[in-house]
């Protein structure tokens, strides 16, 4: 029997995930905390102030924000609605597509499922990666996701960052170009480490986003398997007893 | 291999609990099953309660507005409609109101809060047409006695101008009051009442 | 009289329920391998309705399928766990189906006098790979567009016809909105046919009997056993015996079902793709794409056979020919025994590696190719193929074991 079960993982391990690709820098690690609701309160606030002017969310509903983050639903109608939506209403954004990808070069995707398309770790370090570039034609550039056509939405927040780049030999003899450090051109209304937690917040409120029965999956998980051990107990026993007339 | 040691009833318990616990998971995954078919979030935003201006309403005017895809109406009763009311009580089948088709605040001799503002859920009881508003007083086609109210051309029942529906018509009930309320003089929400009930 | 007499007079309500269940007699030492039959069967009717309610939030249109989905995982009413049973459904069928083909190559199960169970079987595979690629299509990500695309170009490879063919199975120059709408079509009505054939299957399966860990045919042995005088000594009635038995091995199977629908849904990226969360945009292909893992063996054949006279096609007659070569196996294994239990080294080796082949392929088939990986496919394609292709020659020379008169445990 101890075989079959290792027969049965085998089959069911491949799941491990991918390995992320080569990146100009290294990534910094961020636990995901759907159970954070203050991080994810502080996330969804960052996200309808900086992110949803230019990009939508276009599948999720406001009032379905409210109840899943605890937030009073006349709290998001009043700080937190900006167009002319309903507090049922979809996210949507009041930029048009068209003038977009006039001032841009590409229309700003929606970002309702950003948090599946993108784990969680690149979100964050794109997010904290902006640097300035005059050869870009926002000015900015990202070492995440280099040539991005996105400018810098909270360098308010962040500051102004240069970004110094080393040339690096790998192992096996390629030379690649490395981020050595960002350099601080004018500082923003938070410190470093403040920006840092805002985009943790932010992230985790992006995986949220991505998913919001994320939040109680897990719960019924747990009862569903609960009841099923029982069951499962009860079959057992339901079988052994049957099966005394076969042995 | 022999019958000795069968306890039937251990094994008559087992299966009942089994077939129980089984049955019970059963329901169990039917919940979320049959509950996808209920309502969706998108149909609830789009049913969401309406506000509806009714500051340029005139006396003896009507307005239908949409609310969870029906036709609501909203009608600025005049005087005079008001009171060929009590007079029709002997002809309608429920002139007290009595059968549970409008909030409790609307269960009197008007069915309204505001006696001038009479607001009806726009579907006939029979079988879901909008009846047609019949407003003036006087011999109709349909009825040479008429009062004033509301025709359902899909199988003729009438309803005088609360709604009321008559005796000896298709329809069984009187026409539905929705669940409303005042945020002001002029702005009524129609679908939310506060649980006022 | 009572009802079920009166059912009875007008229905065989109660033959049908004696000779399938409580009459029909299945040798008494099924073991683990032997829970997936049921289980498939489970999986299936799992998918059928959880697919008929998708049906009804899902729209088969280019412009509002991606967000209909999104819909259904949003605002319907536990809509997530219908669309999470779906997909992890459909894995878990395949799982369930591979581990149920084994257990046919193990024990035998396709050899005289069962070939015909096992060809329905292989066709029920074929039809459920055909649903499979049809479904992907519709939650209209990148994955779903551009894995549609590859496998469409596929025909394009047939000399004189493919083109013309591809064109026609699309109706569109391209995977749009027309290719998606009958892929929906399909998609629903493929897996009633799918029911018919099981009824098939299960039809022939109940005309010879089950085969079992021994390979031996308890027909032909002694008769009479506490149940019946007429019933093969070493049989037992399905019912309740194995009914009881089967929905133990069912509870085992949720847990893992279970597990993976609330808390692993994407599997990795391998029930659900990353990049099938950005809608399918035709003009921009994902940094790499690769079929579902339940493909990814066929797909690493056909990428390790190179192109050559001009032509692309040599791969995908490889491909083809790497899911015939199970529909020709019952007259490939010419062993005078039938289950592993009494073959020979060889048979066991050959068995063993060809297995591990399948899963190194499979294995392959996700990754994108490289030099090393596409000659590595190339030697496991031909070991898969060797499998079936040597067996008339292996399987004969192999020394056996003596099989024994009775079933063992």
């Amino acid at each position: 029997m101890k075989l079959k079960i290792v027969t049965l993982l085998l089959i069911l391990l491949p799941a491990v995930g991918f390995a992320s690709s080569a990146s100009k820098m290294e990534m910094d690690h961020i636990e995901v905390a759907l159970n954070n609701k203050a991080s994810l309160q502080n996330g969804a606030k960052l996200f309808v102030n900086y992110c949803l002017s230019c990009h939508s969310a276009q599948y999720m509903r406001y009032n379905r924000m409210a109840s899943d983050l605890g937030i009073p639903e006349d709290v998001v109608r009043e700080n937190m609605v900006f167009t002319d939506s309903k507090i049922g209403d979809l996210m949507t954004t009041t930029m048009n597509a068209k003038d977009a990808t006039k001032w841009f070069g590409v229309a700003p995707p929606d970002l309702s499922l950003i948090g599946r398309l993108r784990d969680p770790e690149w979100l964050y370090n794109y997010l904290r990666s902006f640097y300035l570039d005059e050869n870009s034609p926002s000015g900015w550039n990202n070492v995440v996701f280099e040539n991005v056509a996105m400018p810098h939405a909270l360098y308010e927040l962040q500051g102004q960052r240069k970004a110094i780049f080393k040339t690096v030999t790998e192992a096996d003899g390629l030379e690649v170009e490395k981020l050595d450090r960002f350099e601080l051109v004018k500082p923003g209304k938070m410190t470093l480490e403040e920006y840092d937690d805002a985009m943790k917040d932010l992230t985790n409120f992006l995986v949220y986003l991505g998913e919001p029965a994320k939040m109680v999956r897990g719960k019924y998980g747990v009862w569903v398997i609960i009841f099923l051990l029982m069951f499962g107990a009860l079959a057992y026993a339901l079988k052994k007893e049957y099966w005394r007339d076969v042995h | 291999m022999t019958d000795d040691h069968v306890d039937s009833r251990r094994r008559r318990l087992l299966t009942v609990a089994t077939t129980t616990v089984g049955l019970a998971g059963a329901v169990g995954l039917v919940i979320p099953f049959a509950g996808s078919l209920s309502p969706s979030e998108k149909a609830k935003a789009a049913g969401a309660p309406v506000q509806v201006d009714i500051s340029k309403l005139e006396s003896g005017q009507q307005i239908t507005v949409e609310w969870r895809g029906k036709p609501v109406w909203i009608i600025r009763r005049s005087q005079e409609m008001l009171e060929q009311l009590s007079s029709l009580d002997g002809s309608l089948a429920d002139p007290k109101s009595e059968s549970n088709q409008q909030p409790a605040y609307a269960q009197n001799a008007y069915r309204s809060i505001k006696d001038e503002l009479l607001i009806l859920v726009g579907i006939c009881t029979h079988l879901g047409c909008s009846p047609g508003y019949q407003p003036d007083i006087g011999p109709a086609a349909f009825d040479e006695n008429w009062k004033g109210g509301f025709l359902c051309v899909c199988h003729g029942s009438k309803f005088d101008m609360a709604g009321r529906v008559y005796s000896g018509v298709p329809a069984p009930t009187n026409l539905v009051v929705p669940p409303h309320q005042y945020l002001s003089d002029t702005v009524i929400v129609i679908g939310e009442d506060g649980g006022l009930v | 009289m009572s009802f079920i007499d009166w059912v009875d007079e007008r229905f065989p309500a109660t033959k049908v329920w004696k000779e399938h269940f409580t009459e029909y007699y299945a040798p008494k030492n099924f073991n683990f391998w032997y829970f997936f039959g049921s289980l498939a069967l489970v999986v299936l009717v799992l998918q059928i309705i959880t697919g008929l309610l998708l049906a009804m939030n899902y729209k088969p249109d280019a412009e509002l399928a991606f967000a209909s989905v999104e819909y259904i995982m949003r605002d319907v009413w536990g809509g997530w766990f219908v669309r999470y049973m779906h997909s992890t459904g459909a894995s878990m069928f395949f799982v369930v189906i591979y581990l149920h083909m084994f257990r046919g190559l193990l024990y035998g199960s396709y050899r005289n006098p069962r070939e015909l169970i096992w060809i329905f079987g292989m066709v029920i595979y074929l039809a459920m790979m055909a649903t499979a690629f049809f479904g992907y299509l519709l939650p209209w990500g990148q994955m779903s567009f551009w894995g549609a695309q590859v496998i469409v170009n596929l025909f394009e490879t047939l000399p004189f016809i493919g083109a013309a063919l591809s064109e026609w199975i699309r109706g569109d120059y391209v995977i749009s909105d027309i290719t998606l709408n009958r892929f929906f079509a399909f998609h629903f009505l493929i897996p009633f046919i799918l029911l018919g054939l099981v009824f098939l299957h299960i039809v022939s399966l109940h005309k010879v009997g089950s085969n079992n860990p021994d390979g031996i045919e308890i027909k032909k042995g002694p008769k009479g056993n506490k149940w019946s005088k007429d019933a093969p000594a070493d049989s037992i009635p399905f019912h309740p015996y194995y009914t009881v038995k089967d929905v133990m091995g069912l509870v085992v199977f949720l847990i893992f079902f279970i597990i993976i629908v609330f808390f692993m849904p994407e599997m990795g990226g391998y029930f659900l793709e990353q990049p099938n969360f950005e809608p399918a945009n035709p003009l921009k292909t994902p940094d790499h794409i690769a079929p579902v893992w339940y493909f990814t063996p066929y797909y690493a054949i056909l990428r390790a056979v190179p192109s050559f006279a001009g032509t692309q096609v040599w791969g995908v007659l490889a491909m083809g020919a790497s899911i015939a070569m199970f529909f020709i196996l019952p007259w490939l294994d010419r062993s005078p025994v039938k289950s592993i239990r009494y073959k020979g080294p060889i048979f066991k080796s050959c068995l063993t590696v060809f297995a591990i082949s399948f899963v190194v392929l499979g294995y392959l088939g996700t990754q994108p190719p490289t030099p090393g990986l596409t000659l590595l496919a190339q030697v496991f394609s031909i070991i898969y193929f060797a499998f079936f292709l040597l067996m008339p020659i292996y399987s004969k020379m192999d020394k056996t074991k003596p099989v024994p008169e009775r079933l063992t445990k």
